[in-house]
């Protein structure tokens, strides 16, 4: 563990632990806690971006140049909300291959 | 120069934060703490003070929203007493956690049971650990002084810790005393706006009060309590510059015909004055007793305080709080701990007088002297004594 | 109506702001319907806010140092003072402005964020105090229905006959004993502007509440709906079904109460049965037909009271 974990000597800590880079938690891999992946069938994808907007991870913030939705892997936990919302059932979560 | 004028003492603080140009106050009414906040609240009422009174719903909002302004930049001001201060206790730890400096007058009083308006100092003795810098007023004059004092040290980017000013309810807040207030330019050039160097604000967004997790809990608090120490310098620094400026002096540990003395007494607040007129007394009849008290109690004064004993037989310590089952009152045991390594020390003898309002006499002071002096001899078998606590 | 309200227009799927005020990598559970909620949220106010969080399980997700996921200027001081301390933060802002050490024109939304126990139990008079002064901030409530960050204790938002570790179903008991505080009414009490109820399974409406109670002057109150998998004993990948549920069985139902005035915004008029809603969840194994029973009686006439309030 070092500084990007919060190690430092005491002299080191930022005055009030202020954090002082906003949102830098996007630094921090959660993608590792998943189990199940989801996979995106395009074939029924309409692209409507409801697993974007149902995403507690904000794991489909990127769109390719033809408008699918990307899941970010890095942060997807696999609950599997966006499978259980996308109105075309283009979403299977499949398990993790380790 | 501003000039002399009989003033109730509560009134001349809440001048005193009106010529410190306070932005934001947050109070909750409190006997004997009432009169500063409400003569406050008249003050914005027709706009001689250009501030944002919050009429909280409780004293723990009032330090919250007090934080919350402090935080996004604006000079804050509140007082409380007694319950109110130890409704305050969950939060007043967490201000210098997160460096706010918001000022704070205790108007000190008794705490519960049995409910008591009248001054002592348990409320404040009880919140020796919170990490507030913490300062005490003997009159009206030193109630003024230091408030404006307050914001400076408190505000100064090397130190960023809340500061308390503690004044004695009744006996302090409620008398009429003849108080210089300064001119609003003389303020002014003393004390400069409050810039902090991190606030709350969307164009430079910051994350303040975190979690400690483990790896950085222990080293966030080594952290503050450094720089907590680091503040006496800045703290001693203020009180020169006003001295130059008002011409009083003020400093960590004030002592009082202490030169020659082989007794001194050590009483915090307004009694030191009655104390100051036993001392007097007692040395027209040629008694060489001397008098201690602390102006500085956070951070604690240490090498101040010992240089001040040194050369005393024995120091007698009167504190106006219990500590129940304990071996002594809040100040004896801090006293007697800060000596317990020292190359020179005196005898320490605890008395436990004025709880609740009992009043403390030029008597009792001299009974005190005189316990004092008993223990030149031998060593006192108690813990503390009490003084004044009728026995039949 | 409210001049501010009228001129907006709302979000809608095509228009969602593309900020995150709110970044990944934070700590949530997986499936964490609150974080959502408070995704949505932080969407529809954008980043010119100063949010006041209270300690709960959001704030711990968002903050374990060295890690935040604010983009935005946030602090959190304690559990019961979110509203307090935002009092601070507005009244702050507005003697800065007069005082020119502040842009008099950039506006400011002030915000505090709070679960349900932080809103209904501890918080409930720093929360009163703030709407009875009149500070202009939006207060977020986040009801995840229990205590979940400490482990799933009863809170006096949790429902009727719920299973928490402090409302164990047993031979006395059958769970939470109590019927849910209605916090929305508490609040319309104040007489304060604005008061909604939202679900993060109607992003927009949810959104669209949001930013209505920023827009309005003076205080606003929403109460969010927010499916906790952990605590509940739900899959994480209901949580928006659930959400869904709880608005179509009437146990949550949503609505809007502009200066007093009463408007439902979902109405439902052909409800699931609660039992479909108790059932897929494990707080609610334990009960009886005869409770659930009771339950839907109880819902049914408080929806009957709701439509009523509306009707005035």
């Amino acid at each position: 563990m070092g500084k990007d974990q919060g190690m430092m000597p005491w002299k080191e800590v930022p005055f009030g632990l202020y954090i002082l880079e906003p949102g830098n938690s996007a630094e921090f891999k959660t993608g590792n806690w998943r189990s199940l992946r989801p996979v995106l069938d395009r074939e029924k994808c309409v692209k409507c971006g409801t697993c974007y907007i149902m995403c507690p991870d904000m794991c489909y913030d990127q769109q390719d140049e033809e408008g699918y939705y990307l899941v970010n892997l890095f942060y997807c936990k696999g609950c599997g909300i966006c499978a259980a919302v996308c109105p075309k059932n283009a979403i299977e979560m499949v398990i993790e291959e380790v | 120069m501003g000039k002399k004028v009989a003033k109730e003492v509560s009134i001349a603080i809440a001048d005193a934060v009106k010529l410190a140009r306070a932005e934001v106050i947050a109070a909750y009414p409190i006997t004997p703490q009432t009169h500063i906040v409400e003569h406050l609240s008249e003050l914005v009422a027709n706009g001689e003070l250009d501030a944002e009174y919050i009429t909280v719903e409780s004293e723990h909002s009032a330090i919250s929203a007090s934080l919350g302004a402090v935080a996004t930049g604006a000079r804050t001001f509140t007082s409380t007493s007694s319950q109110g201060l130890a409704l305050m206790h969950e939060i007043l730890f967490i201000a210098p956690a997160l460096r706010l400096p918001v000022v704070m007058v205790v108007a000190n009083r008794a705490l519960s049971a049995p409910i008591s308006i009248w001054n002592d100092h348990s409320d404040i003795m009880a919140q020796r650990d919170i990490g507030w810098i913490q300062l005490w007023a003997e009159n009206g004059q030193e109630a003024v002084d230091l408030v404006i004092q307050a914001f400076r040290i408190a505000e100064d980017r090397n130190v960023m810790f809340p500061t308390i000013v503690n004044i004695d309810g009744f006996t302090l807040s409620h008398v009429i005393e003849p108080v210089i207030l300064p001119e609003q330019e003389e303020v002014d050039a003393f004390l400069p706006p409050f810039r902090p160097k991190y606030k709350l604000d969307p164009r430079k967004p910051l994350t303040m009060g975190p979690v400690g997790v483990p790896e950085i809990y222990f080293e966030a608090k080594k952290a503050q309590d450094e720089a907590f120490k680091n503040s006496r310098k800045v703290i001693l620094r203020v009180w020169k510059d006003w001295a130059n400026r008002f011409g009083r002096e003020y400093h960590p540990v004030e002592t009082y015909r202490l030169e020659d003395a082989e007794i001194a007494l050590l009483i915090n607040g307004s009694l030191a004055e009655t104390a100051m007129t036993a001392v007097d007394k007692m040395r027209e009849q040629g008694k060489k007793v001397g008098l201690i008290r602390f102006r500085l109690w956070r951070p604690f004064p240490i090498q101040e305080f010992r240089k001040a004993v040194a050369g005393l037989k024995v120091l007698g310590v009167i504190d106006r709080a219990l500590t129940p089952g304990g071996v002594g009152g809040p100040l004896g045991t801090e006293v007697r701990a800060a000596l317990y390594n020292a190359a020179r020390r005196p005898r320490v003898v605890n008395f436990i007088a004025g709880l609740g309002g009992r009043d403390i006499t030029v008597e009792d002071f001299e009974e005190m002297a005189d316990r004092a002096a008993f223990y030149m001899k031998k060593r006192p078998k108690e813990a503390y004594e009490t003084i004044g606590v009728r026995e039949s | 109506m409210i001049p501010e309200l009228t001129k907006f227009k709302g979000f809608s799927v095509k228009n969602l702001p593309k900020e995150e005020p709110l970044a990944p990598g934070h700590r949530a559970c997986q499936g964490c319907g609150e974080v959502l909620a408070l995704r949505m949220a932080m969407k529809a106010l954008g980043t010119d806010v100063i949010v006041c969080n209270a300690t709960g399980c959001m704030e711990i997700v968002t903050s374990p140092f060295p890690h935040t996921s604010w983009r935005v200027p946030w602090i959190h001081i304690a559990f019961e003072n979110a509203a307090a301390v935002a009092s601070g933060v507005e009244a702050a802002l507005k003697v800065l402005k007069r005082h020119g050490r502040f842009p008099k024109n950039r506006h400011v939304d002030v915000v505090a964020v709070a679960g349900d126990g932080g809103t209904a139990d501890i918080g409930l008079q720093a929360l009163s105090g703030a709407l009875e002064r009149g500070h202009d901030f939006v207060y977020i409530c986040l009801d995840n229905e229990a205590y979940m960050n400490t482990g799933v204790q009863r809170s006096s938002c949790t429902p009727f006959g719920a299973m928490t570790t402090t409302s164990p179903p047993g031979s006395r008991s059958i769970g939470q004993m109590t019927w849910k505080k209605n916090v929305p009414q508490i609040a319309v009490a104040h007489g304060i502007p604005y008061v909604a109820t939202a679900s993060p399974a109607f992003f927009l409406d949810l959104m669209n509440k949001v930013k209505k109670a920023a827009l309005v002057k003076g205080p606003a109150y929403v109460h969010i709906y927010a499916p906790c998998p952990t605590g509940w004993g739900t899959k994480g990948e209901d949580s928006i079904k659930l959400a869904r549920l709880a608005v179509d069985t009437k146990i949550f139902p949503l609505y809007e109460v502009i200066e007093g005035k009463y408007y439902i915004t979902r109405k439902i008029t052909k409800p699931k049965p609660v039992e479909e809603y108790l059932k897929a969840q494990r707080r609610f194994r334990h009960l009886t037909p005869e409770i659930i029973e009771e339950i839907q009686r109880r819902v049914d006439a408080e929806y009957e009271r709701l439509l009523k309030l509306a009707e005035l």
